[in-house]
C-alpha cells in the first residue's frame, strides 16, 4: 500500500540522519513548522549563538507541518532516529508518551534550580506522576478577537459584551447589518471546537471537566455537557459563520479575518501575527482597528469568569538524548532569549519576568489575562487525549453543520471516553 | 521431478524474492492481524488484549459504513465513467500521428502529477473565496459556491478529480492494445462494408478485451486504495462524509493513536481486496479465456 511505502521512506530518511547524528554531540530538535518566517529566523539566531558558545556541539533544527507532525511522531519516537528534543502541546498525548517510557526524566536538572525560573502552572504541565520530562516555553491564550471598524458599522460596543447572551445579541446585530459576524476555520474542526471548549470551561468548569474525564456523574454525557452543545447550537442557529466555512482551513480563516471579511474570530493570541501574514495585502488589520475581549461568561456556569483557555507549549526530552540537550534547552529558555521572543511578538514567553520584552500593547493585554485567571484550561483535544479530543472536534463540526443534536454530541463524546 | 535444470533455477531465483516478499508483504499483514486484536496507542509495549472488540467497534461505526460506501462509489465511477472515457479517447487518438502524440501527452499529464499536488490544485479550483470557482461566480455575478464544504457535492467533486486524474492511465493501456490490433482485420471489415461503429464493436473491442479486463481490475484495486487525493481536498470532511477506507484508517487509526483499531481496518481492507481480486479473476478473466 502507498501509505506503508510512505512510512518506510520516512523511516529510511530518518535513519540516515541518525547515522550522521551519533558522530558528534548533535542535538536534534524537531518542531512544528512555524506560522511566521520570523520564528524560523529566531531559532537559527539562537542556534548560532549556542554553537558559538559551545564549540563541538551542533544543533540541528527540523521542521514538519502541523498535521504530519502529529501523525508521524508516534512512529518516529519509537525508532532509533528519534529527535533529542521535540515540541509538545502537553496534555494527554504527553502522558501517553511518558507512560510508554520513551521520554527522559530530567527532574534532577529541574530540581537543581531550573524549575524556579518558570511559574508553577507552566512547568507543572510537563510533569507526569511527579517527574519532569521537559520544560515549558510559552502559553497560548484563546480570546475573542474583533475588527473595530466592522463592529462600529453595526453599532456594536465590544466593551458591553459580558455574557454569552450579549455576544449572541451582537452576532444578530452584525448579521442584520449585512456583516459576516464570525470567521471560522471549520475544515480543521479544532477552530470550531474552541467554542465548545471555552463553553465547557465556563459551564462545567475545572472540576466538571476533571470529573467527566474520570467518568464521574455520566462522564461527558451529563446535563452540563448537553448545555455546552445547546449553547453552541444557539450560536450556530444564527448562521454566524462566513459562507463555505466548512471548506475553510485555519490559515485561510485568519487571512479572511485579516481581510476584514468577518467581525469576530475566536482564536489564540498568535492570530495577531497570522491575520497579517495570511491576508491578501500581507498587512491585515491595523493595530488600532484590532481588539479583543475575553470569552463571555455563561449564566449559571460553574467555571470562573476569568479562567483562560489555551495551551502550554514546550519541549520534551527523549530517552538517550544527546548529552548537551538539556544545556541547549536551558539556553533556549533563558530569560534573555525568551524576552527576545516576546519582543519579536513570536509568542507569550512563560519564563518568569520575561514578559517585559513584549512591546506590543495588544499582546501585553493578553498576558495580563493570565494574572487575573484562577485557572488555565488546556485545549480539550490535548487535555483529554487523541481519541476523545478528536471526537470532540468532530461533534462540534457536526453541530455546526446541523447534523446532530447536543444530546447526541454528548453521547458520542462519552462513548469515545469509554472506548479510550 | 525437475530434470532440465529447472530445480537449480528455482533454488537460485526463488529465495531472494520470497525473502523480500515475506519480509515486506506477508509479515506486516500478519503483524497487522495480530495488532488488530489489541488496544494500542502506538507508544510502548503491546499488552492490552481486547479480542475482537476493534472489529465490533468498526462494524458499528457509521463513519466506517460511509467510507465503505464511498469506496464502492469510487469503484462504480471508475468503471462506468472513467473507463468509457478512456476508451473513447483511446479510439480517437491511438494512431501514431504527431497531433495524437500531443493529445496523448495532454491527457496523460494528470496521471503524471503527484496525487497531493493535484489535490491541492483542485482545492484551489474549488475554493469559493479566492479560487477559480470564486472568479467564475463573480463573472456570472452569482453568489460564490463552496463545493467542498457542502455534504451533497463534496464527494462528487472528489470523484471528478479521481476520474480526471486516472483516466489517462487507462487510456494508455487501451492505446497500446489498439495499436496491436492487426490492420488487415480492420481493412477486411471495411472492405466488407462495415461502418466505423461496426469496426469498433465487432473488431477492435473484442480484440482488446484482455486490456479492458485488466483495466477494470486496476480500477477496482486502485479505487479501494484512494487516499492522497482526499486528504488535501476535504481531509474526509465535511462531517467525515468523504472518507475512503484508507483515509478512514489514517484518520481514525493513526492520528487518533488507535493503532490496534487502524490495524483492524487494514485487515478488513486486505480481505476485501483479496476477495475482489480472486472473484474477479475467477469470473471475468478465466471466462474470457474459454470463449
Amino acid at each position: 500500500m502507498k501509505l506503508a511505502k510512505f512510512f518506510v521512506h520516512i523511516a529510511f530518511a530518518a535513519s540516515t540522519l541518525f547515522v550522521q547524528g551519533v558522530q558528534a554531540d548533535t542535538v536534534k530538535m524537531l518542531l512544528v513548522e512555524p506560522n511566521t518566517v520570523a520564528s524560523k529566523d529566531y531559532y537559527s539566531a539562537i542556534k548560532n549563538a549556542f554553537e558559538a558558545k559551545n564549540p563541538g556541539v551542533t544543533v540541528q533544527i527540523d521542521y514538519m507541518d502541523d498535521t504530519s507532525y502529529k501523525a508521524k511522531l508516534p512512529t518516529l519516537l519509537q525508532s532509533n532516529s528519534r529527535p533529542d528534543v521535540f515540541f509538545t502541546w502537553t496534555g494527554g498525548v504527553f502522558f501517553e508518551q511518558a507512560k510508554a517510557g520513551i521520554l527522559k526524566d530530567i527532574s534532577a536538572d529541574m530540581n537543581a534550580g531550573w524549575k524556579d525560573t518558570f511559574p508553577e502552572g507552566g512547568v507543572g504541565a510537563l510533569n507526569y506522576k511527579g517527574k519532569y520530562y521537559g520544560a515549558p516555553m510559552y502559553a497560548a491564550s484563546v480570546v475573542l478577537w474583533y475588527n473595530k471598524k466592522l463592529l462600529a458599522q453595526a453599532k456594536v460596543d465590544p466593551a458591553a459584551i459580558q455574557s454569552w447572551d450579549d455576544f449572541l445579541a451582537a452576532v444578530s446585530k452584525l448579521k442584520a447589518a449585512g456583516i459576516t459576524p464570525i470567521v471560522a476555520g471549520g475544515k480543521d474542526k479544532w477552530p470550531l471546537a474552541f467554542y465548545y471548549g471555552f463553553l465547557t470551561t465556563r459551564i462545567a468548569g475545572k472540576e466538571g471537566i476533571a470529573n467527566a474525564d474520570a467518568g464521574i456523574a455520566g462522564g461527558f454525557d451529563n446535563p452540563d455537557f448537553v448545555r455546552v452543545g445547546s449553547e453552541f447550537k444557539r450560536l450556530v442557529d444564527l448562521q454566524p459563520f462566513q459562507p463555505g466555512f466548512m471548506d475553510t482551513n485555519n490559515n485561510k480563516a485568519s487571512g479572511l479575518f485579516g481581510d476584514g471579511k468577518g467581525a469576530f474570530h475566536l482564536m489564540g493570541n498568535w492570530l495577531y501575527g497570522t491575520q497579517k501574514q495570511n491576508s491578501t495585502s500581507g498587512k491585515g488589520i491595523a493595530d488600532e482597528d484590532l481588539g479583543f475581549i475575553s470569552f463571555p461568561t455563561v449564566a449559571g456556569g460553574k467555571g470562573g469568569a476569568n479562567d483562560t483557555f489555551g495551551g502550554i507549549n514546550g519541549w520534551l526530552v527523549t530517552k538517550n538524548a544527546a548529552p548537551s540537550t538539556v544545556k541547549w534547552l536551558q539556553f533556549l529558555l533563558s530569560k534573555e532569549n525568551q524576552i527576545e521572543g516576546g519582543r519579536q511578538a513570536l509568542w507569550l514567553p512563560i519564563v518568569k519576568n520575561s514578559g517585559s520584552g513584549i512591546s506590543n500593547p495588544i499582546l501585553r493585554q493578553v498576558v495580563g489575562q493570565f494574572d487575573k485567571a484562577g485557572y488555565h484550561q488546556l485545549y480539550l483535544d490535548q487535555a483529554l487525549g487523541a481519541s476523545v479530543g478528536a471526537t470532540l472536534n468532530d461533534v462540534t463540526a457536526e453541530i455546526a453543520t446541523g447534523e446532530i443534536t447536543p444530546q447526541q454530541a454528548a453521547k458520542r463524546v462519552e462513548e469515545a471516553r469509554k472506548m479510550r | 521431478m525437475y530434470h532440465d535444470g529447472k530445480l537449480g533455477a528455482i533454488l537460485l531465483f526463488l529465495p531472494p524474492s520470497l525473502l523480500l516478499f515475506s519480509l515486506f508483504v506477508v509479515m506486516p499483514i500478519f503483524n497487522a492481524a495480530e495488532l488488530s486484536l489489541y488496544k494500542w496507542s502506538g507508544f510502548g509495549e503491546v499488552t492490552d488484549f481486547v479480542g475482537l472488540k476493534n472489529y465490533a467497534n468498526l462494524l458499528s461505526h457509521s463513519v466506517f459504513h460511509q467510507s465503505m460506501w464511498n469506496s464502492v462509489k469510487i469503484i462504480l465511477a471508475s468503471i462506468l465513467l472513467q473507463i468509457p472515457l478512456a476508451l473513447g479517447l483511446a479510439l480517437l487518438i491511438y494512431r501514431k500521428t504527431p497531433t495524437n502524440t500531443l493529445f496523448r501527452l495532454v491527457f496523460l499529464a494528470p496521471y503524471i502529477l503527484a496525487e497531493i499536488a493535484s489535490g491541492l490544485i483542485w482545492s484551489f479550483i474549488f475554493d469559493g473565496d479566492y479560487g477559480v470557482s470564486a472568479q467564475i461566480a463573480s463573472a456570472l455575478s452569482i453568489d460564490p459556491f463552496y463545493i467542498l464544504a457542502d455534504k451533497r457535492f463534496a464527494f462528487l467533486a472528489i470523484i471528478t478529480v479521481i476520474v480526471w486524474k486516472y483516466f489517462g492511465f487507462h487510456m494508455m493501456i487501451f492505446i497500446a492494445a489498439l495499436q496491436s490490433v492487426p490492420t488487415e482485420l480492420i481493412e477486411a471489415a471495411e472492405l466488407d462494408g462495415a461502418s466505423p461503429r461496426q469496426v469498433v464493436t465487432y473488431v477492435k473491442l473484442p480484440l482488446i478485451a484482455h486490456a479492458l479486463k485488466l483495466s477494470v481490475f486496476f480500477a477496482i484495486i486502485g479505487s479501494l486504495q484512494v487516499f492522497d487525493v482526499i486528504i488535501p481536498l476535504t481531509n474526509g470532511g465535511p462531517s467525515n462524509s468523504t472518507h475512503s477506507i484508507v483515509s478512514y484508517l489514517y484518520t481514525f487509526g493513526l492520528t487518533r493513536l488507535n493503532v490496534g483499531y487502524g490495524s483492524a481496518v487494514g485487515v478488513v481492507l486486505f480481505v476485501f481486496c483479496i476477495f475482489t481480486a480472486l472473484t474477479y479473476k475467477r469470473i471475468v478473466i478465466r471466462e474470457g479465456k474459454t470463449t
